[in-house]
Parts: C-alpha cells; sequence; structure tokens
C-alpha cells in the first residue's frame, strides 16, 4: 500500500514538474506575474511528492518488503539497519530517485531562499529546474521504475553487494549527488541569464553559493569514495582512474574553473561568456558522469547493448539540454560584452589561467575515458587507457596549477608586477626549493615524486600564508594579526581551500612515492619486521558477523621491543551474494599508516600477509576536507548572508 | 566502484585469490622489482580497468607468472611485454603506445592547451585594449529609471 502511494506520489510529482517547467517560463516571457508565482508553490510540492516517494521506497527496504522487486534484488532480512538504507541508493533505480529527490531539494532551496532574486530570473531557474525534473522522472517512470511489484515474492533477498556494505561508501553517493545535482543549479542560472541576455556581477553573486556548495559536497563524496577504495579494495590504493572515478572528477575539475571564473564576472564584469559556458559545461559533464555510470558504455561496448534503453534515454537527456543549451549560448553570447579593462599580469589573467589548466586537464580526463569507446567504433581498436596514462598527462597541469596558485592569489586585480609578487613569495619559494633539496637528500633513489610533490605543498601553503601576511597591512604585528583576523569570510575560505590542495599534494606524492610493501607467508606465533616494526601472527579464528562469516587474525604490531597496536586483518565471505572481501586492518597515524591484510591460508600451513606502510596517507583525505571546509568557510561570507538577510526582513 | 567487477566474476569460486602471492615473488629483488614495475603497466584481461599487480582474478595471476617467467628467462623489460602483448593483444597495455591514431589521444591535451593559451592571449590583449564603457542604451537608461522609481 505505501509503495503504490509511492508510485503515485512520483507520478503526481512528475505532472507538478510539468506544470513548473511550462507556467513560469510563459509567464516570464510574457510578464504575467500570476503564472510566474506559480514556480515556487510548485518547487515546494515537488518536493514533498518526490519526498514521499523516496521515504516509501525506504520503507519498503526497512521492512523487507520482498514483494517489490528492487529490495528482493538488494537486500535481505539479516542486512544490518544502516545496510538496508544505505540499500535504497545502491542500485540503479533508487539512486535515480534519490538524484531526483536531490533535484527537487534543489529547486525548493530556491523557492525558499531565493527572494533576493529578480521575480523572471527565478520564475525562469525553477522552470529550467523543472524541465531537468520531467526529464529525470520520465526515464525513472518509463525505463527504471523502482516501485515494481513482483506477483510472486520470495522468502529472502538477494542481498546487497557486500563491498557496499561499508559506513564510507553508504554515504558516498548522496554526498556526490548533491554535487553533481547542485551544478545543475549554475546551469539553470547560466541557460535563464541567456534567455535574459544579462549576465552581471549580481548574476554571478547569486550563481557562486550554488556552484560552491555543489562543489564542496563533490569533494566530500569523491573523498569518501576515495578512502573507502584504500581501505576497502586491500592494497590500500586511493586513485585508480577508474571511468566511474573520472565521471565524478570531470564536474568537480569544471566546477573548480566556474568558481573561479565567476570571481571575475562578480568583481570586474568579465569572462561572462566563458563563466556560462562553464556552467553549462559543468552540469553537461554531471549528465556525462551519470551516463557513463548508468549505461556501461565505457566499460564495455557490449554492456551497452544490454540495456540499451536506458543509454540511449539518458543520451537523449543529454543531447537535449547540452545541444539546447549550447545552441543558446552560440546565439547570445556575443551579446555578453565584457566590461572590466585589465592588464596581461594581473589577478584576472591569472584567474584565466586557472580556468584553461582546469578545463584541459577535465578535456584530458574526459578523453583518456571515452578513447577506447572511440578506438573501438572509429577504428575498430580494442585498447585500454589506464593509470599510467592519466598520470602522465593529466599530472604535468595540475604541477602548472600549483605552480601557479600562490602567484595568482597575490597579485592585485586590473594591473600588477610578475616581479613583485614573486619578491613577496621569496621566503615561499625558498622554503620549497630547501625542502626539496633535502627531502632528495635524504631519499636516495626514491621516486621523484617525493622532493616535487614537499616542494609544490610548502609553496603553496606558505603562499597562502604570505597572502594573509600582506592583507593584514602594516604596522605593529598586533595590528596586522587583528586586520587577518577581521578578513572577509571569503578570503578565509580561500585560503583554507588553497592550503587543503597543498596537503592533499603532499599525501598524494608521499604515499607513492615512499610506501613499503610486504609480501609473505606467515604461520602463527612468528613474526617478521617491515620498516621499524615487528608483527606477529598471533592466532588466526573463524567468526561470524550479522549476515557474514569471518576469518580474523590477531596481529601484533611492535616498535622498539613496545606493543604499539593488535589490528585484526578479517576475511569475510558474504553467503547470500556468495562474495568474499577483505577487511584491511589499519593502525592510523599522522606521519603513517600501518595497514595488514590476510591472505589464503597456504598449503603448509600458514597464511599468505600482506603489509604496507602508507606514509601520510591520512593528509590525501585531509586535504579534501580542507578544500570542503573552505567551501563552508566561503559560504558565510557576509556578502551571501546579507543576501540571505535580506529574505528574512522582507518575509 | 572498481574490483566489484572482479569480485563478482570469482563470486563462482569458493575462496578468493589475492593479488600478488607470496609463491610468485621472485628470489631475486632486483628482477622482482622490474616485474612489480611492469605488472602495474598491464590490464587484467577480465577486469575492469584493473591491473594484473592488484587483481584477484585467476588470469591475472598466469600473467604475473607468465611475466616472471620472461624475466628469469633473461627477456628485457620491452621484450617480455612485448611478448605478453602478441598473445593478449594490445589490449593489456594501459598506458597506450603513441603509435598511429594513438597519437591523438597524446597529443591532444598539450594541443588543446597551447589553442587556449593563444585564445587567452588574444581575449588578454583585447581586455587591455577595449574602448572604455559605452553609455548607457536607450533600453538601460530605461530600466535604471524603472529600477530608481521602484524604490
Amino acid at each position: 500500500m505505501i509503495t503504490e502511494l509511492g508510485h503515485f506520489t512520483l507520478i503526481l510529482a512528475l505532472f507538478v514538474a510539468v506544470v513548473q517547467s511550462i507556467l513560469p517560463m510563459v509567464g516570464a516571457h510574457k510578464g504575467w506575474s500570476g503564472w510566474m508565482a506559480v514556480a515556487e508553490p510548485a518547487a515546494k510540492i515537488q518536493l514533498v511528492l518526490v519526498g514521499f516517494a523516496f521515504a516509501a521506497l525506504m520503507h519498503a527496504f526497512v521492512t523487507s518488503d520482498f514483494s517489490v522487486r528492487l529490495v528482493v534484488e538488494n537486500s535481505h532480512t539479516a542486512k544490518p539497519l544502516l545496510y538496508k538504507i544505505s540499500g535504497v541508493w545502491g542500485n540503479h533505480e533508487g539512486s535515480l530517485l534519490l538524484w531526483v529527490l536531490i533535484l527537487s531539494l534543489y529547486g525548493a532551496m530556491v523557492a525558499w531562499f531565493g527572494g533576493n532574486l529578480p521575480v523572471r530570473l527565478r520564475a525562469r531557474v525553477l522552470s529550467l529546474q523543472g524541465m531537468i525534473g520531467v526529464a529525470f522522472m520520465l526515464f525513472m517512470l518509463l525505463t527504471s521504475n523502482p516501485f515494481l511489484r513482483l506477483g510472486d515474492p520470495p522468502f529472502n533477498g538477494a542481498d546487497l553487494n557486500p563491498l557496499l556494505q561499508d559506513p564510507g561508501l553508504a554515504f558516498h553517493p548522496p554526498f556526490l549527488y548533491l554535487g553533481y545535482v547542485g551544478m545543475s543549479m549554475s546551469f539553470c542560472f547560466a541557460v535563464a541569464a541567456l534567455i535574459e541576455g544579462r549576465v552581471d556581477a549580481a548574476w554571478a553573486r547569486w550563481v557562486r553559493p550554488w556552484t560552491l556548495a555543489a562543489w564542496l559536497f563533490l569533494t566530500i563524496g569523491i573523498a569518501l569514495g576515495s578512502w573507502w577504495a584504500y581501505y576497502e579494495l586491500g592494497w590500500g590504493g586511493f586513485w585508480f582512474w577508474d571511468p566511474v572515478e573520472n565521471a565524478s572528477f570531470m564536474p568537480w575539475l569544471i566546477g573548480a574553473a566556474l568558481l573561479h571564473s565567476a570571481i571575475v564576472v562578480e568583481k570586474r564584469e568579465a569572462l561572462k561568456a566563458w563563466t556560462v559556458l562553464l556552467a553549462i559545461l559543468a552540469f553537461g559533464f554531471s549528465l556525462i558522469g551519470t551516463f557513463i555510470v548508468r549505461s556501461g558504455v565505457i566499460t564495455s561496448v557490449h554492456a551497452f547493448a544490454n540495456d540499451p534503453e536506458r543509454g540511449v534515454f539518458i543520451l537523449l537527456i543529454l543531447g537535449v539540454f547540452m545541444g539546447g543549451s549550447l545552441s543558446l549560448f552560440a546565439l547570445r553570447a556575443s551579446a555578453l560584452e565584457a566590461r572590466g579593462i585589465f592588464a596581461a599580469i594581473s589577478r584576472e589573467s591569472g584567474l584565466v589561467l586557472n580556468n584553461l589548466l582546469l578545463t584541459v586537464s577535465c578535456f584530458v580526463v574526459f578523453l583518456g575515458t571515452i578513447w577506447p569507446l572511440l578506438a573501438e567504433i572509429l577504428w575498430g581498436r580494442t585498447l585500454s587507457v589506464g593509470a599510467p596514462f592519466f598520470n602522465a598527462a593529466f599530472t604535468p597541469f595540475m604541477i602548472a596549477v600549483a605552480i601557479a596558485l600562490p602567484v595568482g592569489g597575490l597579485i592585485p586585480w586590473k594591473r600588477a608586477k610578475l616581479g613583485r609578487a614573486i619578491w613577496m613569495l621569496r621566503g615561499a619559494l625558498t622554503l620549497a626549493i630547501s625542502i626539496a633539496a633535502l627531502v632528495w637528500a635524504m631519499q636516495t633513489g626514491r621516486s621523484i615524486l617525493g622532493p616535487l610533490g614537499c616542494a609544490l605543498a610548502a609553496w603553496i601553503v606558505a603562499g597562502v600564508l604570505v597572502e594573509l601576511w600582506q592583507r593584514g597591512g602594516r604596522g605593529t604585528l598586533r595590528a596586522r594579526l587583528g586586520r587577518i583576523g577581521h578578513l572577509p569570510r571569503g578570503d578565509w575560505g580561500k585560503a583554507v581551500a588553497h592550503a587543503g590542495f597543498g596537503v592533499t599534494i603532499f599525501g598524494v606524492c608521499a604515499v607513492l612515492a615512499w610506501q613499503s610493501e610486504d609480501i609473505r607467508v606467515l604461520r602463527t606465533g612468528e613474526s617478521y619486521d617491515i620498516g621499524p616494526y615487528s608483527i606477529t601472527l598471533d592466532a588466526v579464528h573463524e567468526g561470524q558477523g550479522q549476515n557474514y562469516l569471518t576469518t580474523i587474525a590477531d596481529m601484533r604490531v611492535a616498535k622498539a621491543g613496545k606493543q604499539i597496536a593488535v589490528l585484526h586483518p578479517e576475511k569475510r565471505f558474504y553467503p547470500v551474494a556468495r562474495m568474499p572481501t577483505t577487511e584491511a586492518a589499519i593502525d592510523y597515524g599522522i606521519t603513517r599508516d600501518l595497514y595488514l591484510v590476510i591472505g589464503d591460508p597456504q598449503d603448509d600451513g600458514g597464511y599468505a600477509v600482506r603489509s604496507y606502510i602508507k606514509p601520510f596517507a591520512n593528509w590525501i583525505w585531509g586535504g579534501a576536507i580542507l578544500m570542503a571546509l573552505g567551501g563552508v568557510v566561503s559560504l558565510t561570507d557576509r556578502r551571501y548572508r546579507m543576501a540571505a538577510g535580506a529574505v528574512r526582513a522582507a518575509g | 566502484m572498481k574490483g566489484i567487477f572482479c569480485a563478482v566474476a570469482l563470486s563462482l569460486l569458493a575462496w578468493p585469490v589475492f593479488a600478488v602471492q607470496p609463491d610468485e615473488i621472485l628470489a631475486d629483488p632486483a628482477l622482482e622489482a622490474r616485474a612489480r614495475q611492469i605488472s602495474q603497466g598491464l590490464r587484467c584481461p577480465v577486469c575492469r580497468n584493473e591491473n594484473i599487480d592488484d587483481s584477484n582474478a585467476g588470469i591475472a595471476r598466469d600473467l604475473r607468472l607468465l611475466l616472471r617467467e620472461r624475466l628469469v628467462a633473461g627477456d628485457t623489460d620491452e621484450a617480455a611485454v612485448d611478448y605478453i602483448v602478441e598473445r593478449y593483444g594490445e589490449y593489456v597495455l594501459l598506458r597506450p603506445p603513441a603509435q598511429g591514431t594513438t597519437i591523438v589521444l597524446w597529443a591532444a591535451g598539450p594541443g588543446l592547451f597551447l589553442v587556449g593559451l593563444l585564445g587567452a592571449g588574444i581575449y588578454l590583449r583585447r581586455r587591455r585594449t577595449a574602448a572604455p564603457d559605452a553609455p548607457l542604451t536607450e533600453e538601460e537608461r530605461r530600466r535604471l529609471a524603472e529600477l530608481t522609481a521602484r524604490d
């Protein structure tokens, strides 16, 4: 009954979205305020309806209603409650419903907080949101309905993929989708602005918080996914350049570019057409990401044939939205003339370079991701494009971004002198070079990534500090610190996010350059050394979890004769899904992670044991957290809060 | 998401085999280091974008053993890789060689960057020499009046 209600409200939400996409658009065109006013209640009603549908599906999962096909395919009564809930979006149909739920949430947010937007712009933005909603709800209802029932319900379900039964991955999709779908906001603002032919500082100020929010959610989502891969897959890799990972990384890169170019529009009224194009592309890459993940076309051309309906439908959505918006862009872009004048060396040109590097690096990722598909279709060549390609082709652009960042952050708007900026950064430069030299001397014969990563990280973080110090102006230390303390939150956000970027670079380079590994057969009672640690396998015993069987090892870690940890790496087997997983045991630390994995029993009685020392691994995600935190701090900046305050005063 | 595919393929087996096993490791550490390095550039043929060094699949183990056999037999790195590519096809190379049409893949990034740099240069030049703000158009004047009247 509740399932049917959910199904029904989803269909109702589709009709509301149809109304929301047509009436306000016509009203905005004709200047009929009554028609435009339909947008806000429609957006709120849509949220309520989709929210109910989502709750209904969740109810089916939590109560293990095995008359619903989706629940049978992705759940089981013995599964812990958390994974019954996360099972709702751990599959194609349910994740689409989450997608639409978040879309309608963003729509309702515009209705709630968009009081300071011009009436026409708001109506158009909400109408465009409605159109995206229509497309995805149609997609769901026609090809991937989560509410389908089974005539002959089985006694129990097939269980969720055990790899997905993990707290890190339970929350990875919601954050990722908050990011993907958030990009639809910038898209709607961009298209609405194109329809109006007006892009100005005010527009940039409205767009930026939405983009910032989307980008920071995407950052968290990607970091969660990467962290999950690190501890779950059993060898401590954190990024694989997998098509699915690239799908989330491309909108992140374009989103980062958009964040920066929107500043130029806001402060200097330049780069307008480019910013609008980026806003369109950011959502385009979100759709392409959805297409890649949902159609399976990149994984294998043949998987596409398994489900041509879905792939073609998403391609159609992509074609309509990208084709439509890009044609509109081609027609209207020339009308978006720039106002601000600036010299070839200026903050503006620094941000142009930032945009160039970020978009080209995104293009490299995109091309590498679809290249196997292109090669097969065009030339009948089956080839692979994997991590070695991306590492070689993508990394140089990131190095360039890292080198340019402190300079670009420091030089003034309009006109700048490069020499002056570099003079201000002389301390940071000296620090970076000396650290690199020191590391180079200490790590004889290891990867160049070590000194390079340290130098770049030091350069960026020291550059951020120099910039803050400069912002403190002149005078006594006290006066300077006081002024630095009172800098706008936007500046603090920038500092924190940039420092986070440096920290992540350091973590990545440190792990890649300095990790060590040990693989061996170990009998119980035996011990071995890795780095400064001595590890003893005390015992191996069998156990049983809520829905799995497990083999647990007790491993004692000692350093210089003193015990520092007892770790329990596990090997699990999920009988319902008939899948094994490894659960690495990690002793987390600031300077290193000790990472233990227990493998197969060997013929002669021992166990295969793999151990790794991962230096500074946590800094990778620490940096990502800092980047997201920078976004949050920026979002609380006075100029956005003032806008929100204006709404409260008006309401 | 990675690894799921392989894990699914493996679910037919009772118990998984893991990436590089202790019994595969060569006695000569220099040779083993070369084998590890090469393994990371070779794709497991039944996995989704996973190299044979990390893969749990049986065929990845076969490839690892084959590669070590070739290295022990005295092959250079290139010869060992060629030997495997000859038998399993270009598909196993995770780093496609810049030959034939694949040159486009390698050149596209730097090429686009140069084009973009040129475009940015032209744009910056124009921004530097652009005429000062044009006076308000008739429509803008009307809109301004409209806005100020509203307050």
